[in-house]
């Protein structure tokens, strides 16, 4: 485990220790110290000269083991493990594994004479690299790390590295591994006393429950390999996290087959590992095949690692009720019945199950507000300023309320008041029985958000970029929350807090009571979408005209995922437990996944969706520009 | 008044109702309770807390807001103790300018009001580069709860824990950055087995160490009669969940709970300092 302790520099792995020997020194009478390699731990390694073979330079490496305790028994502890490591490497015979010559104790230290190793560790590469290595190169590596390991696991018992990472693999000039540091001093870490800094780094979670085995060190490997990759030093990361890391988002240039087999290695649960070395240099073998075949490639061949292709199967409507013109209203269900507007003047009363037609109320102008069923009644705003409410049994009229500008904001219905804005600035509260005006409050700008309502306030946006609660009861201001730009997005409240868009591109989170901002998320792009909650996921999904579709963590702010549609995305989502419907201008509705954002399927409808879904029972309705409104299966 | 006007058929204006699943909640009282003790163990005292709180009315509404800071150091030579204390100065003294001033004095500023993530995120950011420079051997955890209305805003790194205590029930809201905690999570070891492990200290994440800080955030919900605790290990390795509920159950007072949650630290054996700071709604 890569760790430290709080009274130690990060740095120190890499420092030159105060009490090593100076150049020019020379242990038994016969290898001359040249200049420290390297160190770490309790251990330092010295470039030295091996002055037996007096016409030749002969190189050698010697590690010197110091114990600085005062303990007689961790200093026993630590000679047991230099020799441990000493009877380890004398008993080892791969290409991959350097060479024991000497083992010796001299002036209270201990030392291992090795063969030196040409060449630079591949934290030294990694280090100095501008960018993640080129994947040709890790998978070769990886391929000879693989025939060691197997070496090693053959044993009886199974000798196990444990420590495989970057700085203990060697690579010379020609490209071979070699493994240093045997020294499996892991005993020195243990119970030591005090809060201290450390992460986990390269071995897997097993390790720390004390059980070292094979597939253990494959894990290793599949975090070395992460991290050449990507360059993402797994030590900076919280533990076991890789997966969080998808290597191709990072480097681009990993294959799909190559990307599976470093995941497949890096599994928490080792029974979904590679069974053995020998298995996983033989899948690493596959995909170097596959990427230096000069032929085509077909992405089937690339089986059984290749990631799973996007589903974009057919989705047949149940029916499609088409309007005389552009549907940019969102459809409410109730009883069975949508209810839906169009620009061709006329709510559309149409049966759920079969989409035929039932009744339809003319208005003197477009309908972009959407309708709010309430009781017995249906009600929604017009372009010809009127507020309609409607028997949604019948179509009749119970009544209608001017205003003196367009209604498209939609109404609200609570506390048996009817809450909804207008253009011509105002935002009003009517008795939902008899459509007479409560009050109006007044702003600078228009009103085409529509309200989000608790007992005792109602919150909207207007054009003005404010935020407004107002009292319920009297229509008196208790505060407003300025945004930047226009906020035509409609509140969402939860649990005591706003959520909200503005043009302004940000997403708000603003508590409800003492009108400060929670947090905010800032897309690219306008927010006029409505944002939906799912308490299944406790994430906020909401739609910007860059394109997304974001699904924001509504406890921190942050995002989840974000989907790319086509075309800049005003249509609200609708969330069930699964997903996430939603239309973009790029003539789609959207199914997501709720949770991770995938594409389930998406609906071309030929024309910009701009209404939002809605869901019931089995189905999603929506309207498109196209002229049509659509029932759609989940 | 909703059952009323039906009844009588009547318009009236709305009105506001006692129940509704997403009802403002306002006029809450806050008391707070807080107390630091350090350990008879070897280590210096290394916990370190603060606690701010204002309420200001607005009409007839009381407007609460307070803030409570955390913070458990480590590394020798007092540098554990230095970095807690250090770190929970700036941050309290960050969020006092960014969020207590505006909000006191500039209420109708727009450009003042940063959102409270944001700004509890970066007072935890320019601490950790402050004590990293002013200590560089010490770290710290920190966990820092704002109370803002009827929500707190919780930011954290490291160890140190908050509990939601509502409806007799207790719930930790902060995820340990420890690597026993992925181990828990990865299904490798128990939350028993954990409180044993060699490397139950080892922490992946904390204040005042080079380099990015990654800071959590959390918002949640605070309802009425609700309690929000924070603590350092010394606490929460020693005094079971159950037993931290029932001893805040059964306490006349914030402070008096408090108290009675470091004793039973204490006659559990904690050697390490233990901190408790348990905010009342």
């Amino acid at each position: 485990m890569e760790r430290r302790q709080k009274s130690q520099p990060p740095s120190s792995a890499n420092r030159t220790p105060e009490d090593a020997l100076e150049p020019g020194a020379v242990l038994q009478q016969r290898y001359q110290i040249l200049k420290v390699r390297g160190s770490g731990g309790m251990a330092v390694v010295y470039r030295a000269r091996d002055l037996r073979f007096e016409k030749v330079s002969r190189i050698c490496a010697v590690k010197e083991m110091t114990v600085h305790a005062p303990e007689t028994r961790l200093r026993d502890l630590v000679v047991h493990s230099f020799e441990r490591e000493a009877n380890t490497l004398a008993s080892l015979n791969h290409p991959a594994i350097p060479h024991i010559f000497d083992y010796f104790n001299e002036s209270n230290r201990v030392y291992l004479v090795m063969e030196f190793v040409e060449g630079q560790d591949l934290e030294q590469l990694i280090d100095d690299s501008p960018a993640p290595l080129d994947p040709g190169r890790v998978i070769d590596w990886a391929i000879q790390i693989c025939d060691v390991l197997g070496y090693l696991h053959s044993h009886e018992p199974p000798f196990v590295f444990r420590d495989l990472k970057p700085s203990n693999i060697m690579i010379n000039e020609q490209g071979d591994v070699r493994l240093i540091d045997f020294g499996i001093a892991k005993v020195f870490e243990r119970g030591q006393r005090g809060t201290m800094i450390g992460t986990a780094g390269y071995p897997p979670p097993e390790q720390y429950r004390g059980f070292p085995e094979p597939r253990g060190d494959l894990y290793a490997l599949g975090a070395t390999m992460h991290h050449l990759l990507t360059q993402r030093d797994p030590r900076q990361e919280p533990p076991f996290s890789f997966h969080e890391h998808p290597i191709r988002e990072v480097n681009p240039k990993v294959s799909a087959a190559l990307d599976a087999v470093v995941m497949k290695a890096l599994e928490y649960d080792a029974a979904k590992r590679f069974g053995s070395a020998a298995e996983m240099q033989a899948a690493l073998d596959a995909v170097n095949h596959l990427s230096t075949s000069p032929a085509p490639i077909s992405t089937i061949a690339l089986s059984p690692f290749e990631a799973a292709v996007t589903y974009d199967g057919d989705v047949t409507p149940y029916w499609t009720f088409a309007c005389e013109d552009e549907v940019r209203s969102s459809p409410t269900v109730s009883d069975g019945i949508v209810y839906v507007g169009s620009f061709d003047h006329n709510l559309y009363a149409v049966d759920a199950t079969e989409g035929k037609f039932v009744w339809k109320y003319p208005t003197e102008d477009v309908i972009s507000s959407s309708p709010h069923v309430w009781g017995d009644l249906v009600l929604f705003g017009s372009e010809d300023h009127v507020i309609y409410a409607l028997f949604k049994e019948t179509g009749g009229i119970a009544w209608s309320t001017p205003t003196k500008d367009r209604v498209r904001s939609s109404p609200r219905v609570s506390l048996e008041h009817v809450f909804v804005g207008s253009d011509d600035h105002h935002f009003y509260c009517l008795s939902a029985r008899q459509g007479r005006q409560m009050w109006a409050f007044e702003t600078p700008s228009f009103v085409r958000s529509s309200p989000a309502v608790s007992p005792e306030r109602v919150y909207f946006g207007a054009s003005d970029g404010c935020v407004y609660a107002l009292d319920v009861q009297t229509g008196r201001e208790r505060w407003r929350f300025t945004t930047n730009r226009t906020v035509i997005s409609t509140p969402l409240l939860y649990e005591g807090v706003i959520y909200v868009g503005s043009m302004d591109w940000n997403l708000y989170a603003i508590d409800a009571q003492a009108r400060w901002s929670l947090w905010s998320y800032r897309t690219q792009g306008w927010v006029v979408s409505n944002p939906a909650l799912s308490e299944t996921t406790g994430l906020v999904y909401v739609g910007s005209a860059d394109g997304n579709v974001y699904a924001i963590d509504r406890e921190t702010g942050r995002k989840a995922w974000s989907y790319e549609t086509g075309g800049p995305v005003t249509s609200s989502p609708a969330v069930t437990n699964d997903a996430v419907y939603i239309g973009s201008t790029d003539g789609h509705l959207y199914s997501l996944d709720a949770r991770q954002g995938e594409l389930r399927w998406k609906f071309d409808t030929g024309a910009s969706v701009v209404s939002s879904p809605t869901v019931w029972e089995h189905a999603v309705f929506v309207g498109s520009r196209n002229r049509n409104l659509y029932a759609l299966p989940l | 008044m909703k059952i009323l006007s039906r009844l009588l058929g009547r318009e009236t204006p709305p009105s506001p109702a006692a129940t509704g699943n997403n009802g403002d909640r306002h006029g809450l009282g806050i008391e707070i309770g807080a107390l630091t003790v350090q350990g008879v163990g070897p280590d210096p005292d290394e916990d370190a807390l603060m606690t701010l709180q204002v309420a200001i009315s607005r009409g007839e509404e009381l407007l609460p807001l307070c803030m409570c800071i955390v913070a458990d150091g480590m590394g020798g030579h007092e540098g554990g103790q230095i970095a807690s204390d250090l770190a929970v100065r700036l941050v309290g003294e960050w969020v006092l300018s960014r969020i207590y001033r505006p909000f006191l004095g500039e209420p109708d500023n727009p450009a003042a009001r940063q959102p409270v993530s944001e700004v509890l995120t970066e007072a935890i950011v320019a601490a950790n580069g402050k004590v990293h420079e002013a200590c560089p051997d010490g770290g710290t955890t920190l966990t820092c709860a704002l109370v803002l209305g009827s929500n707190a805003f919780l930011a954290h790194v490291g160890d140190s824990r908050a509990y939601l205590i509502s409806r007799n029930t207790i719930r930790r809201i902060t995820t340990d950055h420890s690597l026993v905690n992925r181990l828990i999570e990865l299904g490798q070891i128990t939350a028993q087995e954990a409180l044993q492990h060699p490397q139950r200290n080892v922490l992946y994440r904390a204040l005042g160490r080079p380099g990015n800080l990654e800071v959590d955030t959390h918002l949640q919900s605070l309802p009425a009669h609700s309690a929000l605790l924070l603590c350092t290990d010394g606490l929460w390795s020693a005094v079971a969940e159950d037993e931290m509920l029932s001893t805040i159950s059964a306490a006349p007072s914030p402070q008096i709970a408090c108290n009675h949650l470091v004793d039973r630290a204490i006659e559990h054996g904690s050697d390490d300092n233990v901190t408790a700071v348990l905010v009342q709604v």
